[in-house]
């Protein structure tokens, strides 16, 4: 068990930022990843992406989890960058919580729409 | 006492409270720092049209007659809209996506490498604007028809 009292307390905050700023980038590698594999999907269709190719793109179940798991990670990182940028430019504390609130109830929403559209297909 | 000789130097503009109006509009900000409010703005205009996006995904994986939709959004538009309406919003998403993934590999490349200098700033910032924007020309032609 690590020690935190006396001379050994860490007074130098919970480390939330660290947390923030790892998830931020984990997300945002998961992200570019998924990228490339769906671009890769669409550049090597040979002639014109009609709704059957495209929607083959994500019919699989192994797709449809990973296509999920992307939709959470994109609204765990909207949340980091809205929340500093809430943070830096909005000074008002009912203002800023508000948004804040706003922001989480947008990206809450947004996710279950779109794995709602995801497993319905 | 003896008397400091300096020179005299013109009055430097100072900036304590940078004022949106009264100093933005002149306030010259080096590449870097463009790529990093462009970043912002282009995280932010993504977070806001985000349901545009998912109604986009929704309508273009649903059916075909959905797809039918999702073509004709930018064929022939939607309401009193014109379709090239739709496609300059999708334009300014695209770049936004291109923007924001090339500005967020810098910053993953400068993480990795702790590659921290004014020269290194500048460079990676002019390599991120010309990918982006050379992407998003690519990606708009064939949006607009071009190719």
């Amino acid at each position: 068990m690590s020690v935190n009292f006396g001379s050994k307390r860490i007074v130098v905050g919970a480390h939330y930022g660290l947390r923030d700023w790892l998830s931020q980038r984990i997300t945002a590698a998961l992200m570019v990843l998924f990228t490339l594999l769906v671009l890769a999907q669409v550049l090597f269709t040979h002639g014109p992406i009609g709704y059957a190719t495209w929607a083959g793109i994500f019919a699989a179940q192994w797709m449809k989890v990973l296509t999920f798991t992307i939709i959470i990670a994109l609204a765990w990182h909207a949340w980091v960058g809205m929340r500093d940028i809430w943070m830096d430019y909005i000074k008002p504390v009912w203002l800023r919580l508000s948004l804040q609130v706003f922001t989480i109830v947008w990206l809450v929403g947004c996710a279950g729409w779109a794995v709602q559209v995801l497993w319905r297909l | 006492m003896t008397e400091l000789v300096t020179p005299s130097r013109p009055q430097r503009p100072e900036f304590r409270n940078i004022n949106a109006f009264k100093d933005l509009p002149h306030y010259r900000l080096p590449l870097a720092g463009m790529v990093s409010i462009l970043h912002r703005i282009s995280g932010a205009l993504m977070f806001l049209l985000l349901p545009f996006i998912i109604w986009l995904f929704d309508v273009s994986v649903s059916s075909e007659i959905s797809f039918a939709r999702f073509t004709a959004l930018f064929n022939l538009g939607a309401g009193p809209l014109p379709g090239w309406f739709f496609k300059l919003v999708a334009w300014a998403l695209i770049w936004s996506y291109l923007h924001h993934l090339t500005a967020g590999v810098r910053h993953l490349w400068m993480d990795i490498n702790h590659a921290v200098s004014n020269e290194f700033g500048r460079r990676s910032a002019i390599v991120t604007l010309a990918v982006s924007l050379v992407l998003t020309a690519a990606f708009g032609a064939k949006l607009f028809g071009l190719y």
